[in-house]
């Protein structure tokens, strides 16, 4: 009696597991982003394929590094159920890159003795200066071992890839980035902020123990410059900083049409708060990458609507998505119960972009895979089209970004006019 | 080493030092920038960053000043202290409801057992093996990284703030600066209700504290306590009790400096006290070791620095100068503004 049981409960799972099993084989429900037709399905690559992952999880950019790691944790999924790898199976090798230059580096390294095909990280632009030459540098160069290719995914500090190439040679096209470089966005932000606002004087604040937030500010001036826009005051602060009046204050006494910050996302609400709270300050506030941290413009935990009249730059804005992007957030707002930002957008698009190089390549081995991801060209993205230019600089269409009440509008004349009341 | 508390100079002579002093730099202050050939701007809002920044270093820095004059040794985990005396505020809001108010209370008194539980911890033991001055710091400074792990375990390291929903819940919309202008002295300047709050809770602190040692009978035991331990203990005097009580205050200046730092600044972390630690330090040797005058001085004279050096252009510098001073203190003045060299008293 009991083995007919068994044997009947044996017969119901196998059948049950059928159509699933049928499934699987067809590699599950294919998502809308993909080289699903332009790279045939790999034959060569089985078990399991190590991707390194080092984003920031601990210390001031884990307030990035979180929704990195989820967005990344996300496409990976993704990647497995559909099987775009064929047989293979996308394994995340995880390791804290903290926020420091010394953490990301111990990440890299850690990361590297792994054998993984590719490292996806750190959060920070000065992390990477550090951290990325253990993957491709010269130590490993010399050694002999394989080089491992880098991808950026939040990484905007502009020249990084002319400085790897002089220092490391061939070992520096192992980095790539899918975020834009400042170089890229800037410029535009603020062509579009002088042709909206009619700007003709700023005031510049930016946090000069950074290399993201220098190089920012180098762009900032020299973009400000081509525009014949006056910089009336110059100050500079320490990131860590949390008291930022007496610069403020020497720059609203010089009476700016406009105030420029490149500063990184932890002073950046306390920096909004005095501004505009405590010294009165009503007019525009131009920010660096920084300012598209989460929670910048919260109510509660951020600088709610001391934000307002914020405008930055960005790779991603919500009011314009792609169909893609409309089911990424969607999803990732399901899995982790709060909205999806442009780092996520960006770790989503650069896992996806690795893996896409890992099954054109047909193979894990680093420097096929690099092949393949220098080849990377109109690849559609939640971020836009998206291609690595001759120079190997990421290239899709930046999106210019005005504050209001917590929101991300789209810089237009109109959304301006809501926020400044004119 | 010096174990004086307070009064390490007449108060004559304290007031003295003081008034030149401020008048000294007050008027390097004045020309400095025309020598340079810089303008400040709007410097009475420059003025107004320094009184009320620097009532939070002072209040900080007093718990230092205070274990150092009993004990003659630092307290190096007074700024983990203090940054737990900030999120004890902070999450009692934002985990319990707590209104904002009880937050100082409680936060003086979470800070006060930390205090206590430090002093357990950290230095009765050594204290009772005799063990040399520098294995307390250096056990002082491993109970500090203790603390801030804890911080960081329990509270992660994302920047944590008193909710502005609950901030704006205060009266007179306390976040939000008024402008003042003086037109007989063509003053203007602008300061919120919370931050004229701040200066005045931390200076009825100070003031609190400089009674208590200076005028009751507690503080005079301390005083003996400070002046020599066996003295005190022929006039019954608890030590061990007044040891604990000094860490109890110690640590409710902290607290109290940690949830006026919180509703400053919307950036508290586990690692907050770290740069407080620094700025600390640096006030307690200007102002001189264990002197409560001096503490107090001292902080405003560090915020000064910093606010200066930005005021005349040179904000690269404000990190630095502070330190340029305390050097030239070392170098001319070894125990500080207001603290007396190597001399026992009660």
């Amino acid at each position: 009696m009991r083995s007919k049981n068994l044997f009947l409960a044996f017969v119901l799972v196998a059948v049950l597991a059928l159509p699933m099993s049928v499934k699987a084989q067809d590699g599950g429900e294919r998502p809308l982003i993909g080289a699903w037709d332009t790279c045939a399905d790999p034959t060569n690559l089985s078990g399991d394929v190590k991707v390194g992952l080092a984003f920031a999880q601990s210390e001031a950019a884990a307030i990035y590094g979180v929704s990195q790691q989820q967005a990344a944790e996300l496409a990976i999924a993704e990647i497995n159920e559909s099987g775009y790898l064929g047989g293979a199976t996308l394994v995340a090798v995880t390791e804290d890159a903290g926020s420091t230059p010394e953490t990301a580096i111990s990440a890299f390294t850690n990361l590297v003795g792994e054998d993984v095909s590719a490292i996806i990280g750190p959060t920070l632009s000065n992390q990477a200066m550090a951290a990325d030459p253990v993957a491709f540098g010269t130590e490993r160069q010399d050694a002999g071992d394989p080089l491992v290719p880098v991808i950026g995914v939040s990484n905007t500090r502009t020249g990084m890839e002319t400085d790897f190439a002089t220092s490391y040679g061939d070992g520096g096209n192992y980095f790539r980035r899918v975020s834009l470089p400042e170089s890229k966005v800037i410029p535009g932000t603020v062509a579009q902020v002088v042709d909206i606002l009619g700007i003709e004087t700023v005031g510049i604040m930016y946090s000069d123990n950074d290399q993201f937030t220098a190089s920012a500010y180098d762009v900032f001036v020299s973009a400000l410059e081509e525009l014949g826009v006056d910089v009336v005051a110059t100050e500079t602060f320490a990131t860590g900083d949390v008291d930022f009046t007496s610069q403020l204050t020497n720059i609203i006494a010089a009476d700016p049409d406009a105030i420029v910050v490149s500063a990184l996302a932890a002073e950046i609400v306390p920096l909004l708060e005095q501004a505009r709270s405590q010294l009165g300050y009503e007019g525009p506030i131009i920010g660096g990458n920084g300012f598209n941290a989460p929670g910048i413009a919260s109510e509660d935990k951020g600088a709610g609507t001391d934000a307002n009249g914020v405008i930055v730059g960005g790779a991603w804005n919500v009011a314009r998505q792609n169909e893609i992007s409309t089911a990424f957030t969607t999803k990732y707002e399901e899995e982790y119960g709060t909205p999806a930002d442009q780092f996520a957008v960006q770790a989503y698009t650069g896992t996806w972009v690795v893996a896409t190089a890992i099954r054109c390549a047909d193979s894990a081995d680093p420097a096929d895979v690099l092949e393949a991801l220098a080849a990377t060209a109109d690849f559609e993205t939640p971020l836009g089209t998206f291609s690595f230019d001759e120079d190997g600089l990421p290239e899709h269409e930046p999106v210019a970004q005005i504050i209001k009440d917590g929101q991300y509008l789209l810089l237009t004349e109109e959304s301006a006019a809501e926020v400044f009341g004119n | 080493m010096p174990v004086s508390i307070d009064f390490p100079i007449s108060k004559l002579k304290s007031f003295g030092v003081t008034a030149l002093v401020l008048i000294g730099i007050g008027l390097l202050a004045y020309e400095l920038p025309d020598i340079l050939g810089k303008q400040v701007l709007n410097p009475e809002q420059h003025v107004t960053t320094v009184i009320w920044t620097g009532s939070v270093y002072s209040l900080f820095a007093l718990g230092y000043a205070l274990v150092f004059s009993i004990l003659g040794v630092l307290n190096l985990s007074h700024s983990a202290v203090f940054m737990w005396g900030g999120y004890i505020g902070v999450m009692s809001v934002i985990r319990y409801d707590i209104p904002i108010y009880y937050t100082l209370p409680l936060a003086m008194l979470g800070g006060g057992l930390i205090g206590v539980a430090v002093d357990l911890v950290a230095f009765a033991p050594l204290r009772r093996r005799n063990a040399p001055r520098i294995s307390q710091l250096i056990s002082s400074l491993g109970a500090s990284a203790v603390l801030v792990s804890l911080a960081q375990l329990e509270f992660g390291t994302s920047p944590e703030r008193f909710p502005r929903t609950e901030l704006k819940k205060l009266p007179y919309e306390a976040t939000k600066a008024r402008e003042y202008t003086v037109n007989s002295l063509g003053l203007d300047f602008r300061i919120t209700p919370l931050q004229i709050a701040i200066i005045v809770i931390a200076f009825a602190l100070m003031f609190l504290l400089q009674y208590l040692v200076a005028r009751t009978r507690t503080g005079k035991a301390m005083r003996v306590v400070a002046f020599n331990q066996k003295v005190a203990g022929l006039l019954s005097i608890s030590v061990g009790g007044i040891f604990r009580l000094t860490f109890f205050l110690a640590g409710a200046l902290a607290g109290a400096a940690g949830v006026l730092y919180a509703l400053a600044y919307p950036s508290l972390t586990p690692f907050t006290g770290d740069e407080m630690a620094l700025k600390g330090l640096t006030v307690i040797v200007l102002g001189g070791l264990g002197s409560i005058r001096g503490a107090v001085l001292g902080g405003i004279l560090v915020a000064a620095f910093e606010v200066y050096a930005t005021a005349i252009g040179y904000s690269w510098l404000k990190d630095a100068l502070p330190f340029v001073a305390l050097f030239l203190i070392l170098l001319f003045r070894p125990q500080g503004l207001l603290g007396e060299a190597n001399v026992k008293r009660a």
